[in-house]
């Protein structure tokens, strides 16, 4: 990949997208937008307007669609599986609705996993970016305990801190606060906000949540698979 | 690819399944074990009945058939040859049972460097005298360090010391059921009469016992010379020859070769016990039958636990794919852990097989048949260990292999948009 930091960090041209289970049905229709770097986008809609599946092609993970996707200036639509997978790994942060962790591991090595995968660095190096992560997230104490032991406040930041492990480019969230109260809610906010703001990591993030949203640069609102407002 | 960090993770799926990893494991363990166990105990078996048959019999006999000659004098007049003869009332041909030439051929024998040993025998039929009875009997004269050498004869003496009759000119080695109906024991001396009329004096020093009742009945060993003594010939009188060779195998081929030089009749070991061989064949066929159903029966087992694990970890699978885990590392972490498993119970079922091998090895064993078997025979060797291993890796892998496939097919996007 080339220059990550460049103008346009994602460009989505003419995205379409069918479901053909359990009826024949079209999600996406033409979506096309794209991003700068730095920017902090929320997109807004009703359930069943194919925000969430929007988000999915977008992370390159559902690669059954019409259209082009770029990344970094790089093509990705047609690439295969594996060369995806790397993608994701190297310049992707996930952050799930439902935080996602592997519950058999401890939460360090949780954040460690994607680190590792990318093997760019050697393990103590990367043990040390883990906890450097979590301090940040304010849950360093809890590195040792299982991910299944924590609570679900911070699970969700545990997955936060793997999303930055690696230091993508863009993180991808998926109704980040859409399972927690008011005030960790809050919290995950300021949390992105910094990350975009400090970082320049340009984040999109899928929610319901309209506070949430009204902090947010740029709002892109979705109805019947079209982006009504941007 | 980084295999460590693969191992690491299906290490911690295992350990946090535990239970489920043991019975996994344990379903290898003992399909391995008793494979290990069958095949020790049955190729023991084998091997021990291979003994009982092939230890006392030579691989090529060489003696002097009685029997009528192939060509009958009508077969030379060339003028019937295109006839039909038929010959009434064929008798066998006046032959001596002696072989000619017996010790230059011995020479020969000992010198081709295919044969480990040739020795030479004199069969001799005689009466027991035991009061007013007379008892049938052979003695077979033998070189008896030879015979200890070659057929194993000391394996079969049930009492007394066999190479007392390299002191003992005038002893016998007396069948043990020979011995019972004289009720005669070591020390004794037993009074022999010829089919010529002459009449001998011989010390018992051992009893012998093959299992087989028809020849402890009736055969005995004594010292060569005695038997030549008894048919009143000279030390070139010999009626068998019994040849040892180093590779069985050229048994046959080389019987024919012998039969052809010296014009004697040759046995060799495959035909003498033609069925014996069959029936080593189909045990072992059981024997390998049974062990590869058990390893695919453990096989089936693994299957079924990886697929329940892989369906339990639909979760797990979509997180390490959407954070970068390409399908083929998905793939790899759970055929390691079908390896682990297999590896793990694999050489626990070798411990196992090992142990109850050992035990079985001990355990007593007496039938008056075997006199020298005294424990079940356990067969111990090192291949069938291998053996063992490397089929637990395979039939793990396989298992392993359908179920990860599986696992790599999994769209990350299914399971997190949790529909």
């Amino acid at each position: 990949m080339k220059d990550i930091r460049q103008e346009k960090v994602l460009i989505a041209e003419k995205i379409n997208k069918y479901f053909r289970i359990p009826v024949d049905f079209h999600v996406l229709k033409d979506v096309s937008f794209s991003v700068r770097k730095g920017e902090f986008v929320t997109i807004m809609g009703k359930s069943g307007c194919g925000k969430s599946t929007l988000l999915y092609v977008l992370s390159t993970m559902d690669t059954d669609y019409e259209g082009r996707l770029t990344l970094a200036g790089d093509l990705v639509t047609g690439k295969p599986h594996d060369q995806l997978a790397r993608i994701r790994n190297e310049h992707i942060g996930f952050i799930f609705q439902f935080h996602y962790l592997l519950p058999e591991f401890s939460v360090l090595k949780n954040v460690m996993l994607p680190a590792l995968k990318l093997g760019r660095k050697s393990e103590a190096e990367i043990r040390e970016d883990a906890m450097e992560k979590l301090r940040l997230l304010d849950i360093g104490e809890q590195a040792d305990k299982l991910a299944s032991r924590i609570s679900g406040g911070q699970k969700q930041r545990v997955a936060i801190a793997r999303a930055l492990i690696n230091e993508p480019a863009i993180i991808m969230a998926d109704e980040p606060t859409g399972n927690l109260d008011s005030r960790n809610s809050a919290n995950v906010f300021d949390i992105l906000d910094k990350l975009s703001h400090e970082k320049h990591m340009y984040l999109l993030v899928v929610t319901h949540d309209e506070e949430f949203a009204r902090k947010t640069d740029r709002i892109i609102t979705m109805a019947d698979g079209k982006i009504t407002r941007d | 690819m980084n295999w460590s960090l693969i191992f690491s993770i299906s290490r911690t799926h295992l350990l946090s399944r535990r239970k489920q990893s043991i019975i996994a494991a344990l379903g290898v363990t003992f399909g391995i074990g008793t494979f290990i166990i069958l095949v020790s105990f049955m190729t023991g078996l084998n091997k021990m009945l291979d003994g009982l048959i092939l230890d006392r019999t030579p691989h090529i006999h060489l003696y002097n058939e009685i029997k009528p000659s192939e060509k009958q004098p009508l077969d030379y007049l060339e003028e019937y040859a295109s006839d039909t003869r038929i010959i009434h009332s064929i008798k066998p041909k006046q032959n001596q049972v002696r072989i000619h030439n017996a010790l230059p051929i011995i020479d020969y024998l000992k010198d081709d460097n295919r044969v480990l040993g040739a020795t030479p025998q004199v069969q001799a039929q005689v009466f027991f005298v035991s009061g007013a009875i007379e008892l049938n009997g052979i003695i077979n004269g033998i070189d008896i360090q030879e015979e200890v050498r070659l057929f194993n004869l000391d394996n079969y003496i049930v009492d007394g010391d066999p190479k007392d009759l390299v002191r003992n000119d005038n002893g016998i080695i007396l069948g043990a059921g020979l011995g019972d109906k004289l009720s005669v024991q070591i020390g004794d001396r037993v009074q022999v009469t010829t089919a010529s009329g002459g009449t001998f004096q011989l010390k018992v020093i051992a009893f012998y016992q093959s299992g087989i009742a028809d020849i402890d009945n009736v055969q005995s060993y004594a010292n060569l010379k005695v038997a030549q003594r008894m048919m009143r010939a000279g030390n070139n009188y010999i009626t068998d020859i019994q040849v040892k060779l180093k590779d069985i195998n050229n048994a046959a081929d080389m019987s024919g070769e012998l039969s052809r030089q010296f014009n004697l009749t040759a046995i060799d070991v495959n035909t003498a016990n033609a069925q014996f061989e069959a029936g080593n064949t189909i045990r072992n066929i059981i024997t390998y039958a049974v062990s590869v159903t058990l390893l695919i029966v453990a096989g089936f087992g693994i299957y079924n636990i990886l697929n329940m694990m892989i369906y339990e970890k639909m979760n797990d699978i979509a997180i390490l794919k959407a954070t970068g885990f390409s399908g083929v590392d998905v793939r790899r972490i759970f055929i390691s852990q079908a390896l682990l498993i297999g590896f793990t119970g694999g050489i626990l079922g070798l411990i196992f097989g090992f142990g109850v091998s050992v035990l079985i090895d001990h355990t007593p064993f007496e039938v008056e048949a075997l006199p020298t078997v005294k424990t079940f025979p356990v067969n111990f060797r090192l291949l069938y260990y291998v053996i063992g291993i490397v089929f637990a890796l395979i039939a793990t892998f396989f298992a392993g292999y359908f179920p990860a496939r599986r696992a790599q097919k999994i769209d990350p996007v299914d399971i997190i948009r949790g529909t």
